[in-house]
């Protein structure tokens, strides 16, 4: 028989989380900062409208680029929110959770050989998505010392005739990073220079901690709308994950491409989600609101336990994740994720699942209750000063 | 939101916070969260702190019931009076006056059906502003102070995800 499959397939690698599944999957009594998602359950008015959706017989297909009302709403947010306005029925398109609409973007608008920067660490679809479009994705490795943020100098350095497109995923997973309106100023300048497009990834757009300064998406910078494929969705800001679903907006010229790929390979994002999506984009604002106190307030609560425990940790101002250092204990990030796995019962990502510069780093999630987070952190400072004790490195 | 009223959302519904998280959430001193507090206090703007308890699943009995009180109120002092001589029965959980077929919600907690029926008839409807009373049991608590009650809640997550 003959190899039943695509070589290039094969070459690229799962991501590096399964070992940790595996492993803590055997144990009993785990407590995990693991996870990437909310814990919040979809707000009850959103689901009610799921089911009423359901109870009223709306169990057909929707139009391919998602329900018109839908579409109008996400219109009305992005404007309301953050000052962008996209045309619903010619700018935007209802997708299967912000993955797929990385994916449409990245097979719409790479030739082969095309260079695609991606700054990380950074979510884990990027690099594959890249490749499985016949680009050549190029990797910006980002640095502490600049809180992980992409700065104009590390985005020149990495431009060559080949490169096209950019990655913007921020806020971000893992470092919990945000750009700032001078941060992108900056990079916009040398997108422009350079004449290159932007797939800017802002599902975490709604939980940014800096008080009055809120998400600024680069689409709202002079220049930058013709030049970006804005993504964003509704699982981290409504607690929505399992309803996959998300929206790219890009130029009418980009998104009928991308359209064309999401009709063929998807046909349309499940009906179900796109109704109780409606309301939450309609009447979520207050449940947002709260979500994000109360993310704030376990995001200080880390921040001060990292701080306590001695353990270096810039502050994050974005998304559920606190990505502290651990160069100090001489493991690798691995090492380390897996001996706190098996003493303590604690399940964190190495910050290398990220990208290879995540190395030295754990991502840790704040989207548990505070009485889990007391209790995984406690676990936590036990292990560290247990290896501190052992092996007093410096 | 101001401080007082961040500390109140948060207490609402976890008193028992250690003051140093709380303080550390609020992004503030432990002194500034334990001054407001002990001034709320001073207020009555906290009334006090109260468990939640399912005592289904104890083996006391507890017979639970809501009273829907008509009642005569009195020249000068309205419904007070009358709400005073009822809410000071220690039985009386609690007392509302209320818009719509009746004026006075009465809840009241008893060990025994019939302990509640003698308060009723013998206290409550006797009072002389009562004109009548409508006793409604509770059968079962599915959710009481923005808890549920019925169905404690699992983290259905998986353990890892990306």
């Amino acid at each position: 028989m003959r190899n039943p499959l695509s070589s290039r397939i094969v070459g690229i690698p799962f991501s590096g989380i399964r070992k940790f599944f595996d492993i803590a999957a055997e144990m009993t009594d785990v407590i995990s900062l693991g996870v990437g998602e909310p814990d919040f359950d979809t707000p009850w008015h959103i689901r009610d409208e799921g089911i009423y959706s359901l109870e009223q017989g709306h169990t057909a297909y929707t139009s391919n680029a998602g329900l018109k009302e839908l579409k109008i709403e996400i219109a009305k947010y992005l404007e309301r929110r953050f000052g962008v306005s996209y045309h619903y029925d010619k700018e935007m398109l209802v997708t299967v959770g912000g993955s797929e609409a990385i994916d449409l973007a990245m097979r719409a608008m790479l030739d082969p050989g095309d260079e695609v920067l991606i700054p990380q660490p950074s979510y884990v679809s990027y690099v594959p998505c890249a490749a499985l479009a016949d680009g050549v994705p190029v990797v910006i490795s980002l640095k502490e010392e600049n809180q992980f943020r992409l700065t104009a100098q590390e985005l020149e350095d990495a431009i060559t005739p080949k490169t096209k497109l950019l990655v913007l995923p921020f806020p971000n997973n893992p470092t919990g990073a945000v750009m700032e309106q001078e941060d992108l100023e900056a990079i916009a300048k040398v997108v422009e220079a350079h004449d290159l497009f932007i797939i800017s990834d802002e599902i975490y757009a709604e939980l940014t901690y800096l008080g009055d300064r809120s998400h600024v998406t680069i689409a709202s910078l002079p220049g930058m709308r013709e030049r970006t494929v804005l993504i964003n969705g509704f699982s981290k800001a409504y607690s929505m994950t399992g309803w996959r679903l998300g929206y790219a907006c890009a130029p009418e010229a980009i998104l009928e491409q991308m359209l064309k790929i999401h009709q063929y390979a998807i046909m349309c994002a499940p009906t179900t989600s796109q109704h109780a999506a409606v309301e939450a984009v309609r009447n979520g604002d207050r449940d947002v609101e709260g979500m994000r106190e109360e993310y704030n307030g376990r995001r200080r609560y880390v921040i001060k336990r990292f701080r306590d425990m001695g353990l270096q940790c810039f502050e994050p101002f974005g998304a559920f994740y606190a990505f502290p250092c651990i160069r100090e204990f001489g493991l690798t990030s691995d090492e380390f994720a897996t001996r706190m796995l098996q003493e303590e019962k604690v399940v964190v990502v190495p910050g290398t699942a990220f990208g290879s510069c995540g190395e030295g780093f754990l991502r840790i999630s704040y989207a548990y209750s505070l009485e889990s987070l007391k209790e995984a952190l406690d676990r936590m400072e036990h292990f560290i000063q247990r290896l501190r004790v052992k092996s007093p490195m410096g | 939101m101001e401080m007082r009223e961040k500390i109140l959302t948060f207490i609402e519904k976890n008193s028992r916070v250690d003051l140093k998280d709380l303080a550390v959430m609020l992004g503030t001193e432990e002194a500034v969260v334990a001054n407001e507090l002990a001034a709320m206090e001073e207020e009555h703007i906290i009334c006090g702190y109260h468990t939640l308890i399912d005592w289904e699943k104890t083996s006391m009995e507890k017979v639970n019931a809501l009273i829907e009180v008509r009642v005569t109120p009195q020249r000068g002092r309205g419904f007070d009076s009358v709400a005073e001589r009822v809410y000071n029965y220690p039985e009386v959980n609690a007392v509302y006056l209320i818009s719509g077929g009746y004026d006075l919600l009465v809840t009241l907690e008893g060990k025994t059906l019939r302990e509640v029926a003698q308060f009723v008839s013998d206290k409550l409807s006797t009072l002389d502003s009562v004109l009548s009373t409508k006793t409604n049991f509770i059968l079962k608590k599915y959710k009481d102070h923005g808890t549920i009650i019925a169905k404690p809640k699992e983290d259905e997550r998986m353990l890892v995800s990306l």
